[in-house]
């Protein structure tokens, strides 16, 4: 593998759309049964950041999410935990007092999300107020407009300035890959993140309709995968928005794991960011479990 | 006792744009109705045929590298060296035995042909080549192109128009030829090559051999440097089991008319290429 | 908590077989009946995923043939010569129809006699085989426009032979144009995947296509020789190796009849060091492993740049290492059984003589079933321009690697072979896609893809690949005798 690292990473830095599209396409002919079919399911559980985000969250509406997250299924505890809990920063202390001692962790996005336009030094302190709050995790967004300028220099240093900010937290970079305009730019994106020391590259804000969709996926897995071979650096990869059904969750899992291998198929480096998706991952594993098609009075809502 | 004496043509064969003699050192006679001699041409061996072939791939990638509006003007300099020549190609097919008004009409149908097929040059694209509206996300094109080298059994007869005819359909597109020529029509035919040497033709785009075309066949056929052979003018006691060798290297072999005008008589000579590539951002 | 471990080794996901219905005993179709062949002589037909016998296949003798092709002369000189087009159409968009209806039952037989997984099948085979249908019917009324300025007419029987590579697409790839045109037809299917040509033979009844417009005999290469001996044959059209298609050409050329050929390939597949380099290696990868590379315009000849050879090559055996190889049933399997224990054993010969020769060879990890035959996808490196690999079709699942320094070099290399069918371009560089489109001589030049078909796109080759388009409007012309079009 030395051999990759050899190269300058702008010898292979487009992507060909229709090519890639077909690759994440043909993945999801996979099929995903008994056995490999729960695996699965428990997996996206085990990656999954259950995320509110919205004006109206209050901390009733927190607590009974991390309810949730911490225990899935209460008539089932073979049904693991899930990874995180996404919020806001004001939702955060709420989030870490609700999950204490469960193992969830608890994401808060910060730096003026979801738009990510306001003074760094605004931004930089939303971050230090989420780390200080208690958060393990901070997802930002991207300076797209940064970004769309062509002023990388600027992308790379508020992505170091963050990352410093953060202290211990990790930190995801959210590309808001649906505003970025192709695959070529979010490979650039994510080969920006990446340098500038993100911990994981994320795609989506799930603020603007464009969210994330397998081949967006699997352009940054690739992007991942370059930059493990070139720094030896493992990147984690976060997909979020507009996920929905058990069915996509486990294509998402099939493209990481054929694309940077099964060692990323681990809450460490690879997250599902979804609101809804749990409820329909709990009825897959009910069909499993009864062998009966489930209905949504029989998962509860958070 | 005439004052002067004519200075007889010696008639060689046209290879690489020069004019060697047989390497064979054969000649063979050609008579008029009476008997009179009128020429000692050049009789090709297969070696001859070697060199014509040789000097026909060497030619052919940048021929057929010239644009085609290049090539239709090379062409119709070709109908401009006829019409200059005028005379003396009636003269020649009187020569051989062609009526006064039919070597008249034949020569200007030659000419004719020449700047008929001209006009071709860029616009066989048109109408033999597509885009193609696949089910999927590509741009899907196909044009033609030359075949390479075309091994050309020239018609009999007519003898000028035949030749320039089957010549001009192969060579219009950015094929090369090796034309073979048989008996009187070799006069006319290499008369034609004073032409073609003359209307900035590249050497070895059209090479001309007369001979024994029933000598020659069978080493056309079986050369696996000629990628078609037009049979128009083949032969009429033509063994036809010598046509399997077409097999050796998958030949294309194409029964045309002899004084064929139109585009399909150049289609016959051309492949399809299809190019497809992805429509994407 | 019980949870196992999600990884790569998917639970097999096998295809449902109860879709199918194989009958012990196969007859010839003929004159729109199964008949038994003369003798009632037979052939078995076997699954080479595990060896089990499938069927028996009626072996049509020449007198077999003859009755063919004596169905075949009555029908069109009943039927179908004169039929209006607007009618032949109706015909061809109800097997288009039928054969999408049906098309999960084809894909699984194909799989069954053939070896090729089940995504293939399902995926590309059977919905390419239903589009040449639909396509073609729509020409059936309309040749005035494709032949402007010229009389077409049909040329009368028409002798069909085609691979076992692509049983059913072939089938289509052949019916479809000569029907379309208004010719009859005397189809002769592979020996080794004869079951799904049989089905369509039942599609054929169901659709009321007149009896003897299309004649199906099952055989080897004795068939095939009296289908093209026949002497009131009067267009051959042959898919297969190049070896067969000289004979072909042989047999066909003293007579005149008109020939199309489309023969064997050894495709240069062409990376510059400025391609899209994750899409180059999917394509490379579906170049050479698609339907185990039997395949006539495989992409076995990988060009790299020497600049980046090291780093593709290495993500190349990253990616080979992830084709799972296996049950073609499985709707996990992406490399299926090689078809024949021949093929099998010119594949392992060819790999021999690769190694012998020099060249370093790669395999992946992959434990292979006993019964069945089947070949772990392989990578040659180091392989020369003299080298036999370099030069000959192996038709399975090996791919040799060279490099090159600069375009003209990989033009040069590219080019150096009598074959001529298809090319691979990969560079991110339109210019030089064009440059390299015009200069490559080959029949199709997919850049930035590979492996593309379709009904409205033209396909043959040049030189030793054949002659003669299938598919799009340059394809009919194979199919129709035309007038010189012009004046004289």
């Amino acid at each position: 593998m030395a051999c990759i690292t050899d190269k300058p990473l702008s010898l292979a830095t487009s992507v060909d759309q229709v090519a890639l599209e077909a690759r994440a396409k043909s993945l999801t002919t996979r099929s995903i049964k008994t056995t490999s079919k729960r695996a699965a399911l428990h997996l996206s559980i085990r990656c999954m950041d259950l995320t509110t985000l919205e004006g109206a969250d209050t901390p009733g509406k927190v607590a009974s999410l991390c309810q949730k997250a911490t225990r899935p299924d209460p008539t089932n505890l073979d049904v693991p935990p899930v990874a995180a809990v996404c919020v806001y920063p004001e939702m955060v202390d709420y989030a870490v007092a609700a999950t204490a001692g469960t193992g969830v962790k608890v994401a808060s996005v910060a730096g003026a999300f979801p738009s990510g336009l306001s003074r760094l030094s605004i931004r930089l302190d939303d971050i230090a107020d989420a780390v200080a709050r208690g958060a393990h995790e901070i997802d930002i967004v991207l300076n797209r407009s940064a970004f769309l300028t062509g002023d990388y220099n600027l992308v790379m240093d508020e992505v170091a300035a963050a990352k410093e900010a953060c202290g211990e937290a990790h930190l995801k970079v959210i590309l808001e890959t649906g505003e970025l305009g192709g695959y070529d730019q979010i490979r650039r994106a994510s080969m920006l993140s990446m340098h500038a020391g993100a911990d994981f590259i994320k795609t989506s804000t799930g603020k603007i309709p464009k969210a994330s969709t397998l081949p967006v996926v699997l352009c940054m897995a690739e992007a991942i995968r370059d930059h493990a071979d070139a720094t030896g650096e493992i990147i984690g990869l976060k997909a979020a928005g507009g996920i929905r059904t058990a069915k996509q969750a486990w294509h998402y899992l099939v493209v990481i794991g054929e694309t940077l291998g099964t060692d990323w198929l681990t809450p460490d480096l690879f997250r599902l960011g979804a609101s809804s998706l749990l409820n329909d991952v709990l009825q897959q594993l009910g069909k499993l479990d009864t062998g009966r098609y489930s209905g949504p009075d029989y998962v509860t809502v958070d | 006792m005439n004052e002067h004496l004519p200075v007889d043509k010696t008639f060689k064969l046209f290879i690489g744009g020069a004019f060697p003699r047989s390497e064979s050192g054969r000649t063979f006679a050609v008579r008029d109705a009476k008997g009179a001699l009128l020429a000692n041409a050049s009789q090709a061996s297969r070696k001859d045929l070697r060199e014509a072939v040789r000097a026909a791939r060497g030619a052919q990638e940048s021929w057929a590298g010239r644009t085609a509006y290049n090539r239709g003007q090379i062409l119709y300099r070709a109908a401009e060296m006829m019409e200059a020549r005028r005379p003396e190609f009636v003269s020649v097919l009187r020569q051989i035995g062609v009526t006064p008004k039919a070597a008249s009409k034949q020569v200007d149908q030659a000419i004719d042909r020449w700047v008929w097929y001209a006009g071709w040059a860029d616009k066989t694209h048109h109408i033999l080549g597509t885009v193609n509206p696949v089910a999927g996300p590509y741009f899907n094109f196909t044009f033609p192109e030359p075949t390479g080298v075309v091994g050309v059994m020239a018609p009999d007869e007519p003898a000028l128009l035949g030749l320039v005819s089957r010549l001009a359909a192969v060579i219009v597109s950015g094929n090369t030829a090796v034309a073979v020529v048989e008996g009187p029509a070799s006069l006319a035919a290499i008369t034609l090559a004073e032409v073609l040497a003359t209307s900035d033709l590249p050497g070895g785009v059209v090479n001309l051999l007369t001979g024994d075309k029933n000598e020659l066949l069978p080493w056309m056929m079986g050369h696996l440097d000629i990628n078609a052979v037009d049979l128009t003018g083949a032969p009429k006691d033509l063994d036809p089991t010598i046509l399997e060798e077409a097999a050796v290297n998958v030949k294309r072999t194409v029964w045309g008319d002899s004084t064929a005008e139109s585009p399909y008589a150049i289609a016959d000579f051309l492949e399809m290429k299809t190019v497809w590539h992805p429509i994407g951002k | 908590m019980t949870t196992e471990k999600f990884d790569l080794d998917y639970a097999p996901a096998l295809e449902s077989t109860a879709v199918v219905n194989i009958a012990k005993q196969y007859g010839l179709f003929v004159n729109g009946e199964f008949v038994k062949a003369r003798g009632d002589k037979t052939f078995a037909t076997i699954n080479p995923a595990t060896e089990a016998h499938l069927a028996n296949v009626a072996e049509a003798s020449k007198a077999d043939v003859n009755k063919a092709v004596k169905a075949a002369r009555h029908a069109y000189e009943t039927y179908w010569r004169d039929m209006p087009g607007k009618q032949r159409a109706r015909y061809l968009y109800r097997i288009a129809r039928q054969l999408q209806e049906r098309a999960r039952e084809f894909a699984v037989l194909e799989t069954l006699d053939g070896g090729k997984p089940i995504t293939e099948s399902r995926d590309f085979d059977l919905p390419q085989a239903a589009a040449h249908f639909f396509y073609h019917a729509g020409w059936a009324d309309k040749l005035d426009y494709a032949f402007p300025g010229r009389k077409v007419t049909s040329h009368g029987v028409v002798g069909q032979i085609t691979p076992w590579n692509f049983p059913m697409m072939m089938a289509a790839w052949k019916l479809a144009p000569a029907l379309a045109t208004g010719n009859t037809v005397v189809f002769k299917p592979a020996e080794t995947t004869p079951l799904t040509a049989l089905l369509l033979a039942e599609v054929l009844q169901d659709v009321d296509l007149p009896p003897g417009v299309v004649n199906i005999v099952t055989g080897a290469g004795a068939t095939g020789q009296a289908l093209v001996d026949h002497p009131d044959v009067d267009k051959l059209a042959f898919t297969g190796s190049t070896g067969v298609g000289k004979m072909i050409q042989r047999a066909a050329a003293a007579r005149r009849l008109p020939l199309t050929l489309e023969l064997g390939g050894k495709a240069a597949h062409i990376v510059f060091d400025d391609a899209a380099i994750d899409q180059a290696v999917e394509g490379v990868v579906k170049g050479i492993f698609f339907n185990q590379g039997h395949v006539c315009c495989a992409g076995s000849r990988l060009l790299v740049q020497e600049s980046i050879a090291e780093m593709f090559i290495e993500k190349l055996k990253r990616r080979v290492d992830l084709l799972r190889v296996g049950n073609p049933l499985d709707k996990n399997t992406d490399v299926g059984a090689i078809n024949s224990a021949a093929q099998l054993g010119r594949i392992a010969d060819l790999v021999k003589v690769g190694v012998s020769e020099g060249a370093e060879i790669y395999q992946p990890k992959c434990s292979l079933n006993k019964k069945g035959f089947w070949f772990a996808p392989t990578i040659f490196t180091g392989v020369q321009q003299s080298h036999r690999i370099a030069q000959e079709e192996i038709f399975g699942p090996v791919l040799s690697v060279q490099t090159f320094r600069t375009a003209d070099e990989a033009v040069q290399k590219a080019n150096n072979t009598p074959f001529g069918l298809s090319a691979g371009v990969w560079t991110e560089k339109g210019s030089k896609i064009l440059w390299m489109a015009d200069l490559l001589n080959a029949g199709v030049v997919w850049a930035n893809t590979y492996n593309q078909f379709d009904p409205a796109s033209p396909f043959g080759g040049y030189k030793e690949s054949g002659f003669g388009r299938e598919g799009g409007m340059q394809g009919l012309s194979a199919y129709v005798r035309t007038d010189t079009g012009g004046r004289s």
